[in-house]
Formats: C-alpha cells, sequence, structure tokens
C-alpha cells in the first residue's frame, strides 16, 4: 500500500512541480511568443508526417513479420524492435553516419537528387520515424497475429480479391491495434529529442520543434520552458482521453 | 460439359491423416457429407472452396476445371463461385447485416446501390428484413445462420457448401431452423454440400448420403441405403436412428401399420418420424401406465455395441431399440422373442417434410 502510494508519486510529484510554476497571467504572451509557435508548428507537421510515413511503411512491414515466412525473419524482428530500446542519442548518430552529408546513403542520395537530410526539416521527420515507427509495426503485427484468418477466407469465397480482402475485412478488423499503434508512434515521435537533436539540430523554425525549444527555454528562460511543457501535457492528456474514448467505444 | 460438381480429390493433410473423396452432385441435388467429428469434413469444404489446394485429382464444377494439380490448374477462391455456410458463420464483425450480406456482390463490382437492393432482398427472403443496420454481434445464432446463408446466396453461387449449418445452435431452434434451411436449400438450384455429424439432419435435409470416416467414404448412397445396409460400425450406430414417413393429423401420425400418438401436434400431412433407440422401452408383458405408444411386436435381430445392446424389431413396425446388456439377459432377448415395445408421446419426434429433399 505505502509502496503503491509511492509508486503513484513517482507520476504525480513532477506533475504538481510543474504545475505549481506554471506563470498563469503571463501565459498568453509566453505561448504567443514566434519562438513557441515556430516550435509548435513544426512539431506537429513533423509528429503527423512521421506518422504517416510509418502508416505507409510500417503496415506492410508489420504484415510481411505476421503473414509471411522468411528465413532470418527473427533477426529482422530484432532489428525493428531496436530504437525501441536504443539511445535516441545512438539513433541520431547512426542516421548521422548513414544519412550525413559524408554517410554511407547520405552521399549518394546528395549527389543524386541534391537532398541533404542533417539539419534540415526532412531530417527531423526521419528523425521521429526511426525512433517511433516500431511501436506502430509492433502493435500492427499483434493485431495482425491474433485475428481470425478465417474471415480472409470467408471473403474470398464472396469473390474478394487480395486487395479487396485487405481492405475491407483485415484493415478494419485490425483497426483497434492500428489506432493503438498510430496513437503511440505519434506520441514517440512528438516527444522525440535525442535523436532530433543529433540528427537535425536545433535550428528555430526549422528544427527546433516542442521538447528542444523546453531544453533550450530552461537555459534562458524558465517561465517559457514551463509554458511549453504544459501545452505539451494539455495535448497528450487530450490524445490520451480520445484514446480511451476510441477503446471504450470499440468495446 | 456436365452441369453440377464432379470432385475426386487427395488431399494431405498430414503424414498420417489424408482426405479422400469423390463426389458426383448435380443441380438441385443435395449430398451430405456424414461423419464423427475429425473426419475430415471440414478439409472437404475449404478444398471445393479453394481454400487449400488438392494435391491429387480434380475438381469440376459446370464443366469448368477448378483445381488439377497434374495440369498445373488451380482457380483461386475469389474467381469459383462456390458459396459457402461456415460452421460459426463468420460474419464480419465490422460490418453491418445488410452489408455483410452484400459483401459478394459488391466484391464482384456491382454498384452499391443495386447490391444493397439484392441485399435487403435476400434480408426479406430469410426473415430478416428489420436487422439490415444491425451489427453480427447483436444476432441470435440462429439469425446469424440465416445472415450466413443469405450472404452466401446473394454472391450468386453455382456451389452451395454448407459446413455443420445447425451444429452452433441450441436444441429449441434447431429443428425450425432446419426447415427453413431445407425450403431455402430447394430454393437453390445449383448442386448443394451438407457437411454434419449429426444422422438425423442427414436423413432429413439429403438426398444422398456419404458416409466420411477417417478421410475415406466408406459408404454412399441414400438415408434407406445407409440405414438398412450400413457397411461400417459407425453407419450401424446411425442404422439404429429410425426414421419412418408418415401423415400427421395433428395428436396423431399415421405411419402405416401403426397409428403413433405424438406430443407435436401441430403438423397435418405428409412428415417424418423419428425416435431415438434408447427412448423405445421393452417389456415382457403389456406395460401399463403413461407411454401412449403400446404394441406386441418380435425381436428380429440383436446386435452387439460393446456397452449397449441394439434390438431390431419386426413387424408392426421395424423399430430399433437399444437396452443394457443385463436386460437382455434378465428377459432373455433373442431373436424370435415375443416382446412389447413401449415409446412416449413425447419422445417421437415430427418433422414436416418427405425427407426426399
Amino acid at each position: 500500500m505505502v509502496l503503491g502510494l509511492l509508486g503513484l508519486a513517482v507520476f504525480v510529484v513532477p506533475l504538481a512541480g510543474l504545475l505549481a510554476r506554471v506563470p498563469w497571467a503571463r501565459l498568453p504572451a509566453l505561448l504567443g511568443g514566434d519562438v513557441v509557435t515556430d516550435a509548435l508548428r513544426l512539431s506537429a507537421v513533423t509528429s503527423l508526417a512521421a506518422v504517416a510515413i510509418s502508416a505507409v511503411l510500417g503496415i506492410p512491414l508489420a504484415w510481411l513479420l505476421a503473414r509471411v515466412e522468411f528465413p532470418g525473419k527473427r533477426v529482422v524482428r530484432a532489428v525493428v524492435m531496436l530504437p525501441l530500446v536504443l539511445p535516441p542519442v545512438v539513433g541520431g548518430s547512426a542516421l548521422l553516419f548513414a544519412l550525413g552529408r559524408r554517410g554511407l546513403v547520405g552521399e549518394a542520395l546528395g549527389d543524386a537528387t541534391g537532398l541533404v537530410l542533417p539539419f534540415s526539416t526532412l531530417g527531423v521527420v526521419v528523425a521521429a520515424t526511426f525512433v517511433a515507427m516500431p511501436f506502430l509495426v509492433l502493435t500492427v503485427e499483434g493485431g495482425l497475429r491474433s485475428m481470425d484468418r478465417r474471415f480472409e477466407g470467408a471473403a474470398a469465397t464472396l469473390g474478394a480479391g487480395r486487395w479487396t480482402v485487405l481492405r475491407r475485412v483485415t484493415l478494419p478488423m485490425v483497426a483497434p491495434s492500428l489506432v493503438a499503434g498510430v496513437v503511440l508512434t505519434w506520441a514517440r515521435a512528438f516527444g522525440e529529442f535525442g535523436a532530433t537533436i543529433t540528427f537535425a539540430g536545433n535550428l528555430q523554425g526549422r528544427t527546433q520543434t516542442l521538447p528542444l525549444a523546453v531544453f533550450v527555454a530552461l537555459e534562458t528562460d524558465r517561465d517559457t520552458a514551463v509554458a511549453i511543457s504544459l501545452v505539451m501535457v494539455a495535448v497528450s492528456l487530450i490524445v490520451l482521453a480520445a484514446l480511451r474514448d476510441r477503446w471504450w467505444g470499440a468495446r | 460439359m456436365t452441369a453440377g460438381l464432379d470432385a475426386r480429390f487427395t488431399l494431405r493433410r498430414s503424414e498420417a491423416f489424408r482426405v479422400d473423396v469423390a463426389l458426383q452432385i448435380p443441380p438441385g441435388v443435395t449430398v451430405a457429407l456424414l461423419g464423427p467429428n475429425g473426419a475430415g469434413k471440414s478439409t472437404v469444404v475449404a478444398a471445393l472452396a479453394g481454400l487449400l489446394p488438392v494435391d491429387e485429382g480434380r475438381v469440376v464444377l459446370d464443366g469448368t476445371v477448378l483445381d488439377d494439380p497434374a495440369a498445373g490448374t488451380l482457380v483461386p477462391p475469389e474467381l469459383r463461385r462456390v458459396g459457402v455456410v461456415f460452421q460459426d458463420y463468420l460474419l464480419f464483425p465490422h460490418l453491418s447485416v445488410l452489408e455483410n450480406v452484400c459483401f459478394g456482390l459488391r466484391s464482384r463490382g456491382a454498384p452499391k446501390d443495386r447490391a444493397a437492393a439484392a441485399g435487403a432482398e435476400w434480408l426479406d427472403r430469410v426473415g430478416l428484413g428489420g436487422m439490415a443496420a444491425r451489427r453480427p454481434g447483436d444476432l441470435s445464432g440462429g439469425q446469424a445462420q440465416r445472415v450466413a446463408l443469405a450472404r452466401a446466396l446473394a454472391a450468386e453461387p453455382g456451389l452451395l457448401l454448407l459446413d455443420e449449418p445447425l451444429a452452433a445452435l441450441d436444441v429449441s431452434t434447431r429443428s425450425g431452423l432446419r426447415r427453413a434451411l431445407a425450403e431455402h436449400l430447394e430454393a437453390f438450384g445449383g448442386p448443394r454440400l451438407f457437411i454434419t455429424h449429426d444422422p438425423a439432419e442427414a436423413f432429413l435435409l439429403a438426398d444422398e448420403i456419404h458416409v466420411l470416416e477417417d478421410g475415406a467414404v466408406t459408404q454412399a448412397g441414400t438415408a434407406d441405403d445407409i440405414r438398412f445396409r450400413p457397411r461400417t460400425p459407425y453407419a450401424a450406430d446411425l442404422a439404429g436412428f429410425n426414421l419412418f414417413r408418415g401423415t400427421a393429423a395433428g395428436a396423431t401420425v399415421d405411419v402405416g401399420p401403426h397409428a403413433l400418438a405424438v406430443a407435436d401436434d401441430r403438423h397435418r400431412g405428409p412428415v417424418l418420424v423419428t425416435i431415438q433407440p434408447v427412448a423405445v422401452a421393452v417389456h415382457l408383458a403389456q406395460p401399463t401406465g403413461s407411454p401412449r405408444n403400446t404394441w406386441a411386436t418380435v425381436v428380429e435381430r440383436v446386435e452387439d455395441l460393446g456397452s449397449r445392446i441394439r434390438l431390431q424389431m419386426g413387424a408392426p413396425l421395424p423399430l430399433a431399440a437399444e437396452v443394457t446388456r443385463a436386460a437382455m439377459t434378465e428377459m432373455g432377448l433373442e431373436p424370435g422373442r415375443r416382446v412389447w415395445v413401449a415409446v412416449k408421446a413425447t419422445e417421437v419426434g415430427v418433422e414436416p417434410g418427405t425427407g426426399e429433399g
């Protein structure tokens, strides 16, 4: 009981500390500053872009892992899971070595298309996708595995080809996993810090997302840091509440 | 070109288990595949539907080769036009009842409104017109079965497969739904294959019965062929199932030499009467008391079923009864022995129809 309450305190105390420091009167002015609005806009755009890329690439990857037998599958799954346990700074460094100006792929990419990822907004998206996509792949894979595949057979006997089965039966039936995966992925991308600052740097309006803005503000202007943190807490709570409703609705 | 289904194939499920069947079903004929659990019945459904490729042999429907491994032909399920009512129905839980029924037409590219109109018509036909907007999760077992049937038929199949369509239903609704099912089967003009482990369903719904045991068809023929000339112990067990054609007049059913009192007095006209062998009591003297149906007869044959003894009675009604070994010894039951039989009116099952599809 005491330990349980202590456990709860681990979560409550930091939140309370944050709320106690909020300069309520100056809040609108602080949040209206262009550092904050730039970061908010950038965070929204990059986290949603990371979710979109994760969905487009992650759903097929989840499908491969759940449905196709191939040699080395365990290794592939381990590689997919790696960003979950890897320190983000290490992930960011790895991205830099691979996609940087002199990187393994980055040099060829730059020569071929003129595209330079490090220290660009696109780089922020890449970093966020790298750390967040595993959440989508793993939840969707779990959904695909636990789904009763006989429904797909039933759809086929009714004349549905592979795409129709995927679109009208498989994806709708794993929708709860898909929604959970998208939300987790988005939350991870929204909060991403280490890989972003390593790979994309910290340029206001281009690569400075909300977490980076908080970090900088802590050094210079504590009130702004608190205000931004409050925004992030609020957004996270709203998403959590929405997800909860969604889960209740599905039951 | 031969109309109907012509299938003859082998399918290996494992080293030890293979399914080997030959089925010819003309249009308008219902064949029952009757067998114990694990005999390979659902494998046959999967093979015909194209969900499992066969290892050897050929499957031909209305002159079109669907599966022929020797020739390298394998038509995928979505192009086969084989309608399936699955054992637990497999209605899509995320779609409404109407969307489920329209699924086949929509998959084949029918415009939404035309598919919806056809689906609604099918729902009316199975008596569920008011349920279109419901989700499958809100349906009773019997309603789900009718939706599954409507969904399969709305896709305009050339062959209809039913995998234990009544097994998931409780006993009280089963008889009514069996009757409805018989009507819908009748209305579908193509070949029909009906999978069951329940001899009553096979005898009542099918024109022809194939007995499947351990992956192989051990006997094929009409209900009477199997009942009176069983070729395996399993078929012999089915043989004990008492089935008589008769004419109902409310509380009595005339079965030829005898009029049986029945508790189910709703029927008039041609009916099928079923009596479980264990429901037949055997006495040495005329019994008194509640049984409404008693008559004198003679033991014609005695079969040892292990724990039970099956007695086949002679005139006036070829009735099978089951007794314990102790009872047989005690009463000295042997061929030629004169006995009285008694059947309670509540133990006599009555089904409308002639049993000839």
